[in-house]
């Protein structure tokens, strides 16, 4: 075995790349919870990739055919109901765990300086991720799948000159069709899997480049012993190795949970409409996209059209996701983790979690007035997170947080949603003149904000 | 440049659609289908009837009539009872039927119902199948509680009888009065009693559901087993982290 | 991180104790995909057994059927091809079917069949899988005139008698594929099914 392994040693690096990146990469011993999501979403990828390709052995890019193979693979391939599950369920899972990774990376910092390339890896994977999902989606062929494509790709049509162009492009067609059924099975099945294999890849690679960050923010390759092991970390194989087992098989029985017991998951991860075969003439009563979209889906209804274009709704949606980019250079405080930023910092932190999740739940209802009313205050609060966060997070504006403000903020949109809600039709100029209001407690916001009053970080973070 | 702009047009009519959509949609009251994957009696009564009287517009193309032995049938039952004598019981349940011919019959072409029940619900298919009335205005003469103006006749008349609706009058927040169906009324006899018809409807809608999806059962079944497995795993994984990470100060 | 106080035998239990249980689950996921690539019910239903009605066939004619995506022959022998398959057993490689995997036990006799007039067989060459092709004619010009009747592949030249037994010196190593069948009346076969199953 020895020999062997010599022999391989002589002409490839295998015991260097194991004790690189396994058994003497050292990590932080600190990880808690929400570590655990980084490695579960390798895990899903692998899911997904493993039952992906079962699929193919049985699936049919035609539009003909495609809705009924997905029934053959649910009947007369054996077990195919259970890969199929699998996949479906597999695609939800997927962005649980990572919109519960980039949670993480803005509780912790995990975003900033030395580790921005590995944030924007990340958010690379992300856009590639849905787009992955998108496509995927089209592929069942029922009503759901065929609006759904339809609704996203027009959306490109309302770019400024080009954009019917580029729908037509996009589908080959002038409607959602079998070219571009064919393609979508493409772009899912090979392109777009290879880009984000690749991504996940320099990801990890320029991760243990620099060393994971942690709960403290301790710099984990600063501070070495004598034999340059990191004094605040543990080597990843065997302690993180038996603890990502430990997150993996808990993760396990929520999904096997969900393929085997709740598949549909209440029409949330399989839709009722998509068991109805995709027809171009008939558009079912509500459509709505996957929940993993409606808060971006809920963003691009909220603004209202200009001069009779839907760009700037899609230009808002595309700037929803695309801002994340910009988080290692939007924030200006000292520390890292929220384990020592002040209150304001966590404040923004709440409402924005409250707004990404309002909003995803606003994308799924049918857009009633007060619900786009709704959607235009949360994502208010959603742009506020990013784009005031140099002024919220720099501590040299230090001062007290001039809390009347944030409760103008919170106050507002209150009352709007009670005149909204008591009124059978919607009080069109008050509410408008409510979210104006709203809308200028943010905008004014870097004139009066003070700074985020920022505790000590601990000597093991601070020691060079 | 015509499908262009009808594209445009589409974006902006999905965008408002939902809008409009909950503004009618006043909640259609549906029956609770008694389904049981289990009760396979039952499931064999519902496939004859479903051959017997639905699979002459209908078809079911994924499903095979050789599944129907995971519900308790063998194959020379299957082909006895259930087959014409051209098919095989390797066969899938289609049709004849031209859809064109169809089409002009109807209105609109029968649709599959492999997965009825997967994409309107049990319960809408059991109160569809006990909701059609007598409707002298429709061509068909029959009109439905749950799917109004609907282009497929009542097939079951013979065994349900003629059903007639009784009205009620209820004022909307406008003032506006309207007209609604408060309950159906029996007003010709069938070859069934209505108890007698609901529970047919109710073995149908149960096979239906079934042939939605045959694996559920087995679904079930594994899930259990796959759980259990995992609870071992779990303590297993759960005492190798506590071990190894006692290393850890 | 001290080495001292260990106890080497608990984990070592633990760390197998998990590998087996991860090779289990290993295992059982591995189970069902690989399954899934077995044929499916739609393929079953396709290679599902044949019913053949034989009362129209002709004495000396052949009838061609599908069954399992081959092509099967079966052909009605009339008196004379039957008396000739005798007369030429020191030219074939195989004259008694002695290689069992070329036809059912039922089927290991003089004329490879049940009944001795239908020559029942899978018309898939054993060579490299063309379809031979079927000629009755005795003493054919282009394939000599001690040519009893049979079949002749047209890929390689192999040829086949009309109990389908290669005759020597054919690129064919073995006789022709007798498909397993039963007679379901006098003129009925059903073609995929054993009498036994």
């Amino acid at each position: 075995m020895n020999k062997l392994l010599a022999w391989v040693d002589a002409r490839f690096p295998l015991t260097a790349h194991w004790t690189a990146h396994l058994s003497e990469y050292y990590a932080p011993k600190n990880f808690n919870f929400w570590y655990f999501f980084g490695s579960l979403a390798m895990l899903v990828l692998v899911i997904q990739v493993v039952s992906g390709i079962f699929l193919t052995m049985h699936y049919k890019p035609d539009a003909e055919l495609a809705f009924a193979s997905v029934e053959y693979i649910m009947r007369d391939v054996e077990w195919g109901w259970l890969i199929r599950y699998i996949h479906s369920t597999g695609a939800s899972a997927f962005f649980i765990v990572v919109y519960l990774h980039m949670f993480r990376g803005l509780m912790y910092g995990s975003y900033r300086g030395p580790r921005e390339l590995i944030w924007i890896f990340g958010v690379l994977i992300f856009l590639v991720l849905m787009g992955e999902a998108f496509f995927g989606y089209l592929l069942p062929w029922g009503q759901m799948s065929f609006w759904g494509a339809q609704v996203i790709v027009n959306l490109f049509a309302t770019v400024p000159f080009i954009g019917e162009e580029l729908s037509i492009l996009i589908r080959g067609d002038f409607v959602v069709s079998d070219a571009t059924l064919n393609r979508f099975f493409a772009f899912h099945v090979i392109a777009f899997p290879l880009v984000l294999i690749g991504l996940v890849t320099v990801h990890i690679l320029a991760l243990h480049e620099v060393g994971s960050n942690n709960p403290d923010g301790v710099e984990i390759k600063k501070l070495k012993d004598e034999k340059g092991v990191p004094l605040d970390g543990i080597p990843f194989h065997p302690y993180y190795s038996v603890k990502d087992i430990l997150g993996a098989v808990v993760f396990l029985i929520a999904f096997s949970a969900i393929v085997f017991f709740a598949p549909e998951m209440g029409g949330y991860f399989i839709e009722a409409n998509n068991f109805i075969p995709a027809d171009p003439l008939k558009t079912p009563e509500h459509i709505a996209p996957v929940w993993y979209f409606t808060p971006y889906y809920a963003v691009l209804r909220a603004v209202p059209p200009v001069l009779g274009s839907q760009f700037p709704g899609v230009a808002a949606m595309g700037l929803a996701v695309l801002i994340f980019f910009a988080l290692p250079w939007l924030d200006k405080a000292k520390v890292k983790s929220i384990r020592y930023r002040g209150a304001t910092y966590k404040w923004f932190l709440a409402a924005f979690v409250v707004s990404f999740i309002g909003l995803g739940w606003l994308g799924i209802l049918p857009a009633t007035p007060l619900y786009t009313w709704i959607a235009r205050v949360l994502s208010v609060v959603y742009f506020a997170f990013f784009l005031l966060m140099p002024w919220y997070t720099d501590s040299s504006r230090v001062g007290k947080p001039n809390a009347k403000w944030f409760i103008v903020a919170l106050v507002v949109p209150a009352i709007g949603v009670v005149l909204n809600a008591a009124q059978a039709k919607p009080l069109p100029y008050v509410t408008e003149l409510l979210f104006f209001v709203h809308l200028a407690c943010f905008v004014l916001m870097p004139m009066y904000l003070k700074g985020d009053q920022t505790k000590p970080e601990p000597q093991r973070v601070t020691d060079k | 440049m015509k499908k262009v702009s009808f594209a445009k047009g589409l974006l902006q009519a999905l965008l408002m659609l939902p809008l409009t959509a909950f503004a009618s949609g006043a909640a259609i009251h549906l029956d609770r289908a008694p389904v049981n994957h289990q009760d396979n009696e039952s499931l064999q009564r519902g496939a004859a009837v479903f051959v017997n009287y639905c699979l002459s517009c209908h078809s079911a193309g994924s499903m095979r009539y050789s599944r129907m032995t995971d519900i308790g049938l063998t194959e020379p039952q299957i082909k006895e009872n259930l087959l014409y004598a051209a098919e095989k019981p390797g066969s899938t349940m289609a049709i004849a039927m031209r859809t064109k011919e169809a089409k002009a019959w109807f209105g609109a072409t029968p649709p599959d119902l492999s997965v009825i029940t997967r994409s309107r619900g049990a319960d809408w298919v059991y109160t569809y199948l006990r909701g059609f009335y007598r409707d002298d205005s429709r061509p068909t003469g029959w009109n439905n509680t749950v799917f109004d103006k609907v282009g497929m006749p009542h097939v079951l008349h013979d065994l349900q009888g003629q059903m007639v609706p009784v009205y009620k009058t209820e004022t909307d927040h406008e003032g506006k009065t309207h007209q609604l169906i408060e309950r159906l009324e029996l007003a010709q006899p069938g070859k069934m009693t209505l108890a007698e018809y609901d529970g047919l409807v109710a073995d149908l809608v149960n096979y239906m559901n079934w042939m939605g999806e045959p694996a559920k059962g087995e679904r079930l079944n594994i899930g259990i087993a796959v759980l259990l497995f995992l609870g071992i795993f779990f303590v297993i994984a759960f005492y190798l982290k506590k071990e190894f990470w006692k290393d850890v100060h | 991180m001290s080495d001292l106080n260990v106890d080497k035998s608990k984990r070592r239990f633990l760390v197998m104790a998990s590998s087996a249980v991860g090779g289990v689950a290993a295992a059982g996921v591995a189970i069902p995909f690989v399954v899934s690539m077995m044929p499916s019910a739609r393929a079953l239903a396709a290679g599902a057994p044949v019913e053949v009605d034989l009362s129209k066939l002709e004495p000396g004619a052949i009838l061609t059927v599908e069954w399992r995506g081959k092509p099967v022959w079966i052909v009605n022998r009339n008196k004379e091809m039957l008396d000739l398959l005798a007369k030429h057993e020191d030219k074939l490689s195989d004259p008694a079917s002695d290689n069992s995997n070329q036809q059912p036990e039922y089927c290991k006799n003089p004329t490879r069949s049940i009944k001795p007039e239908y020559l029942i067989a899978v018309g898939i060459c054993t060579h490299l899988g063309c379809s031979p092709t079927f000629r009755k004619e005795i003493g054919a010009a282009d394939l000599g005139n001690d040519w009893p009747g049979g079949f002749f592949c047209p890929c390689h030249g192999s040829r086949f008698d009309l109990a389908a037994r290669v005759f020597n010196g054919s690129p064919a190593p073995t006789n022709l594929v007798i498909p397993p069948h039963k007679y379901l009346s006098e003129t009925k076969v059903l073609i995929g099914e054993d009498a036994k199953a």
